[in-house]
């Protein structure tokens, strides 16, 4: 099954290209012919897991050999995949969490007049993403990296009548894009230097390191990092992402929350051995990401959109699987990632739920008591909610709280001290959305309905996924998902600094129940007058977390007015002095041709002067030199 | 001889001077026509008295062409003076300047 | 079949519907449009057969014909193709039946609309071909004539001024480079025994550094105007703006390749030191086209101009590719002309199918066009993608090329200019989102949506473009051999050294005699 691993991406692709094309032609039937191509490409992932599992580890990384892409002077670029734990682990994310989701998404848009265009979409997405994980060198990779992209934009954007949805795209295509420049910037050095994109010549291939100095390393490493912190929305190019939500809630679910955004982690640990052997790029990882989950956390505090306030949560639980990366440790910083694409999926599907069922409402101010009138989807938010919060045994716990173990055994005290009030946070953001849309009394007018069996099947899955998936992929940080990667990621040994194991439990639990404790006596349903009316009191803060302490909005301002007022500038450059230069130019001709006539008087005695004047000029000129 | 040439010179520099005058300062296209007359018989002169010096016919044979182109040229000029001022009803050169640049 | 003219056949082949359309004074306007097509499609397949007889392998000049024309002046009908000029021909065969396949609205004076199309073509893929100075100057020159035509009569509101204006600044421009083909052409009588106009003959002329960089800049100020390079760029928005779409197309697509392959055949072949010396200056100022154009083309107002100032970023990459020298850069920079003629031919022809609708060129007066002609929102988001350098279809492969090999060379120069990766998305995407996207003007109520005739017209570009984008490599390996000759001649070619050959001796036998 492993040499059929193309497959896995071109079915998906054949299958957007006959949805968009006939789309409007197999009109419901677009929807589950698009999760049917999923389960396929889910089928051949499975296979070649298993396939790959069969093998002894040592050979654990397939090429898989497709085509022949771009031959030009040096740039000889094959279309390999690549078959290895890293890679596969990620295949299975997308297609597995993808079909659960795809098969949402029928019920979701069943009212929409355009599924195949939506489905094509979702599926091309879904083709693109693998050719990014399977990828055996950076240009592919890079293929598959602006192809999510551009389905991202697509996506966001699919409602286009919408003003909000359409800026939203164009802003996250070209946020992203600033990260990508900077990727291809890297791949340019990375030519430079070692004339190849191959993974196994630019990372190294059996345990051998590749031929680098630090400086070129650190080049590489911080450029790619570039194009990660980009799509995944970390600082500073983070801002795409909130607004993101724009578009329909299974995009959220599938592309910002499980894959797309993934990406990013995905290359700083594809890539670790470039890192690794900078010294300093892996410390910016962390910082990074450890900046990112904390600011992100906060931010989310301030939302009163549910779906932004997820993206926060998103961006911030992105920001743990960076710091995971910085600090070495791939193997729980990808667990994170795979319990994240349950969890995350499924909070944002059950508030699709919410959408779906009161007519779009997402605030939850005017929200409250839903889990009277939609018991299953409060039932699967609160799933999600304690798969995040880091309660045991719940997959946070596992995953999240495992790399602050990891941390302060390690003795980075600061990581481990911040990253644990990301971790109160995350409690408290989490469990304040639940507190506020689920419980207390109804704010909402009518009646909500609750959602189809056919929706609410793939989120039980996920359910089980979100709660129990950490447990069973990394009970230990040498867990099953841990040894499985070690042939890519390289093992890592547990320090013993700082306090035990058993102690470190003990206090990430007590932050836990302390986070939760918060939210509850701010947001119960007796307080639900106060936090309401909390921007009234507090203006100053409430603005401050609503809009994410204003960084947004000072990119808007400094690309929106200096930038535009900038490009006016040059514009009216070119208009008034290149072109009137141009201008000008014919202006003078015109002018000095007008001098010519003055001549040309029509007058007789003009003539006859000329004439007198230019014969005595003649006969003097004869009698001087003759 | 006994009168010097460059007495007939003179006089003939004069009189050419005089019609440039006429051709050059008037308005009227007769009176430029009658400076056009004085210049061609100032040349006439010059020509005869340096026949005269010379002693040979070749000038006063150029004379006589002269005349004869300065007769022609009156002819057609006046008829083209009249249909002009038959046309504008008037002689002002100044006027007629529709071929102008 | 190895002694088929194939050179001189592509050159005349669109001249075959000219009989019919200037002697049958009384054809009707349906009979001319497809007499103009039908010639274009011809010369389409002739130049197939050229592309079929070509070898990939070889770097220098092939198909070589020579013969004397005008022995008073020197002038010889002496064409060759290498591996520049072949995609040059075929982008021009190729985008022509579809530039005159989407003018089937035109209704004023058709049969002297499809005279002047045929008669550009041939003449645009005469100046492709020349070896001989003087026919490619003659080439050059006259398709000033027909484009001047065309913008001035069929074109928009301002026509006259813009096609005046791009008749005498490209007309000074050239005013240079006749200088310098006729200073080559005395310089070659007085060392080479007779004066010549062959660039093979010329290449061996041994110029002293100082005449050689004079010579460069007449040369290059000639191509740089047709290019055109910042800042003598301004006639390009107005020509692009006025003319009619299929002026428009054929202007983008292919005139303004003119001036670049002029560069890369006679500045870099006949100049190599003195290209040398102007690179940097001429990268610069290629790099600022890049950026400049990408910054005006988002504050206009009028879709057509903004297309027109992305043109000009464009060509300012593939002017950065050819001066950098090295043969990654070269091939990206061929290869973006092929993939310019397309991505933005294909923007002009479907801008100009909205415009046939909508009759405005105005961003302002549009809006949530998408809901009404989702098919035709599709084909311009094709295209749209394609130009912004979206992996997958074609100006990627291009780009990627460009700015790669200019990063082996300069590397500032090439991290500013990846920044018009940026720019071209913001204002691409920006002015979409103004015109396709967002609540639909009442005025709009409903318009038709993409005809069979208009998809038939954009799918071969699609394919064209999926094609290049993910399989390349066809057109690369024909491309490298010449790329990677001459960007080795012009990094090692010192003052006074004799040049080689670009013509292979086996190629001239066989072509002398008629």
């Amino acid at each position: 099954m492993i040499d059929l691993i193309g497959l896995a991406i071109a079915i998906p692709l054949l299958a957007a290209a006959v949805n968009m094309l006939f789309g409007a032609r197999l009109g419901r039937w677009a929807g589950w012919f698009a999760t049917a191509a999923m389960a396929a490409s889910f089928a051949i992932a499975l296979g070649a897991l298993l396939d790959l599992l069969a093998l002894p580890a040592e050979e654990r990384t397939q090429v898989v050999d497709v085509a022949h892409w771009i031959g030009a002077g040096a740039v000889n670029v094959a279309l390999d995949l690549r078959v290895d734990p890293l890679s596969i682990t990620m295949a299975m994310v997308v297609t597995g969490v993808g079909s659960l989701i795809h098969l949402y998404a029928i019920g979701y848009m069943e009212h929409d007049p355009r599924p195949g265009r939506f489905f094509g979409y979702m599926n091309l997405f879904c083709a693109f993403m693998l050719v990014l994980v399977l990828a055996n060198d950076f240009l592919l990779l890079y293929l598959g990296w602006e192809g999510v992209g551009l389905c991202s934009y697509l996506l966001i954007g699919f409602w286009s009548d919408r003003p909000e949805a359409a800026r939203a795209a164009k802003k996250a295509f070209i946020t992203t894009r600033v990260g990508d420049v900077l990727l291809m910037l890297g791949l340019f050095v990375m030519w430079v230097h070692f004339g190849s994109f191959d993974f196994d010549v630019v990372l190294g291939h059996d345990g051998s390191l590749p031929e680098i100095a630090a400086g070129t390393a650190t080049a590489i490493s911080l450029l790619l990092l570039g194009g990660a912190v980009g799509k995944s929305a970390q600082l500073p190019l983070h801002v795409w992402l909130p607004d993101a939500m724009a578009g329909p809630t299974p995009v959220s679910a599938l592309i910002h929350a499980a894959t797309m955004v993934t990406a990013g982690v995905y290359l700083v640990v594809r890539s670790h051995t470039l890192f690794e052997i900078s010294e300093v790029a892996l410390t910016v990882v962390a910082v990074v990401g450890l900046a990112g989950a904390l600011y992100a956390g906060f931010s989310s505090l301030g939302q009163y959109d549910m779906k932004r306030a997820l993206a926060y949560s998103t961006m911030s639980q992105l920001g743990f699987m960076f710091l995971a990366a910085g600090l070495g440790f791939y193997a729980v910083a990808m667990s994170l990632l795979v319990a994240h694409a349950f969890y995350k999926a499924l909070l944002f599907l059950t508030s699709g739920n919410v959408m779906h069922g009161l007519h779009d409402e997402i605030d939850v101010r005017r929200l409250g008591g839903l889990r009277r009138d939609m018991p299953w989807t409060a039932a699967l938010f609160a799933a999600g909610a304690l798969a995040l919060s880091g309660l045991p045994p719940f997959s946070g716990f596992f995953t999240k709280d495992a790399i602050l173990e990891l941390a302060s055994h390690d003795g980075e005290v600061w990581a481990y001290v911040l990253g644990s009030l990301g971790a109160l946070v995350s409690a408290w953001y989490i469990a304040r959305l639940y507190f506020t849309a689920f419980m207390g009394d109804r704010r909402y007018e009518g009646h909500a309905h609750e959602a189809s069996p056919l929706m609410r099947a793939p989120l039980v899955v996920l359910a089980i996924g979100a709660l129990f998936a950490g447990a069973w992929l990394a009970f230990t940080p040498e867990g099953r998902l841990a040894t499985f990667l070690e042939p890519v990621v390289g093992h890592v040994v547990e320090g013993d600094a700082g306090p035990s194991t058993q102690v470190l439990i003990a206090i990430s639990v007590v932050l836990t129940l302390a986070g939760i404790a918060i939210a509850w006596r701010l947001y119960r349903p007796r307080n639900a007058e106060r936090w309401i009316s909390f921007p009234e009191r507090e203006p100053g803060m409430a603005g401050a977390l609503g809009h994410a302490f204003y960084i947004d909005d000072l990119y808007a301002w400094a690309v929106g007015s200096a930038g535009l007022r900038g490009a006016e500038g040059v514009a009216w450059f070119d208009r008034t002095v290149i072109d009137g230069a141009v201008n000008g130019v014919g202006r003078a001709a015109v002018w000095a041709s007008g001098l010519a006539p003055v001549w040309q008087s029509g007058k007789v005695r003009r003539y006859a002067l000329t004439f007198l004047a230019g014969g005595a000029a003649l006969l003097l000129y004869a009698a001087v030199r003759v | 001889m006994r009168t010097p040439i460059a007495y007939f010179l003179l006089l003939s520099a004069i009189l050419f001077a005089l019609g440039s005058a006429s051709v050059l300062l008037r308005r009227n296209a007769l009176r430029i026509f009658m400076g056009v007359e004085l210049q061609l018989n100032a040349v006439n002169l010059t020509l005869v008295a340096f026949s005269r010096m010379h002693l040979e016919l070749d000038g006063q044979i150029l004379a006589f062409f002269s005349m004869v182109v300065a007769a022609a040229e009156v002819v057609v000029g006046l008829a083209i003076i009249v249909a002009v001022f038959r046309r504008t009803s008037t002689t002002d050169v100044d006027r007629a300047s529709v071929l102008h640049g | 079949m190895d002694s088929m003219p194939w050179l001189t056949l592509v050159i005349v082949a669109p001249l075959v519907g000219l009989p019919v359309l200037l002697l049958w004074r009384s054809i009707t306007d349906e009979a001319a449009r497809w007499v103009g097509l039908a010639a274009a499609l011809i010369a389409f397949a002739v130049s197939i057969g050229m592309l079929a007889d070509f070898e990939t392998g070889e770097a220098g000049f092939q198909m070589v014909s020579k013969h004397p024309w005008v022995e008073s002046v020197g002038l010889s009908w002496f064409v060759g193709v290498d591996g520049f000029s072949i995609w040059l021909v075929m982008v021009t065969t190729f985008m022509f039946p579809i530039a005159i396949a989407a003018s089937w609205k035109v209704d004023y004076q058709v049969r002297r609309y499809m005279t002047m199309a045929l008669f550009l073509e041939t003449v645009i893929i005469g100046a492709f071909l020349s070896l001989d100075l003087l026919l490619f100057f003659l080439f050059f020159e006259a398709l000033l004539f027909p484009m001047y035509y065309i913008i001035g009569v069929w074109g928009s509101k301002r026509r006259i001024y813009a096609a005046t204006k791009f008749l005498l600044y490209t007309m000074f421009g050239s005013a240079f480079l006749l200088v310098g083909i006729l200073w080559l052409y005395v310089e070659s009588g007085k060392q080479l025994g007779s004066a010549t106009f062959d660039l093979t003959a010329l290449e061996q002329l041994d110029l002293s550094t100082g005449v050689g960089r004079w010579l460069f800049l007449a040369f290059f100020i000639g191509f740089a105007v047709k290019v055109p390079v910042w800042p003598l760029h301004t006639w390009l928005p107005d020509a692009h703006t006025e003319a009619p779409t299929k002026g428009s197309v054929v202007l983008a697509a292919i005139l303004l390749k003119t001036g670049p392959y002029g560069m890369l055949r006679f500045n870099l072949d006949l100049f190599p030191e003195a290209s040398r010396y102007f690179a940097t200056a001429i990268m610069v100022l290629a790099v600022i086209g890049i950026i400049y154009g990408a910054i005006v083309a988002m504050m206009q107002t009028d879709i057509k101009r903004l297309i027109a100032y992305s043109s000009v970023s464009h060509m300012g990459l593939i002017v950065l590719g050819i001066f950098a020298f090295s043969a990654e850069s070269m091939d990206g920079a061929v290869l973006q002309m092929v993939n310019h003629g397309l991505s933005t031919g294909m923007l002009f022809l479907v801008f100009g199918m909205l415009y046939e609708r909508t009759h405005t060129r105005e961003i302002a007066d549009l809006g949530g066009i998408v809901q009404i002609t989702p098919w035709l929102a599709g084909a311009y988001v094709i295209a749209m993608l394609s130009s912004i350098g979206l992996p997958g279809l074609n100006n990627f492969v291009g780009e990627f090329l460009v700015l790669l090999g200019t990063f082996s060379v300069d590397r500032v120069l090439a991290s500013i200019a990846i920044m018009g990766v940026i720019l071209s998305a913001v204002y691409m995407l920006w002015s979409y989102q103004r015109t396709f996207q967002g609540s639909l003007k009442e005025r709009w109520g409903t318009l038709p949506d993409l005809s069979w005739r208009e998809g038939a017209i954009v799918a071969p570009i699609v394919v064209a473009m999926l094609w290049i984008g993910l399989h390349p490599a066809p057109v690369l390996e024909r491309l490298r051999p010449t790329s990677e000759r001459v960007s080795e001649q012009v990094r090692t070619v010192q003052v006074g050294e004799p040049v080689e050959p670009l013509v292979e001796a086996s190629a001239t036998t066989g072509e002398e005699a008629p």
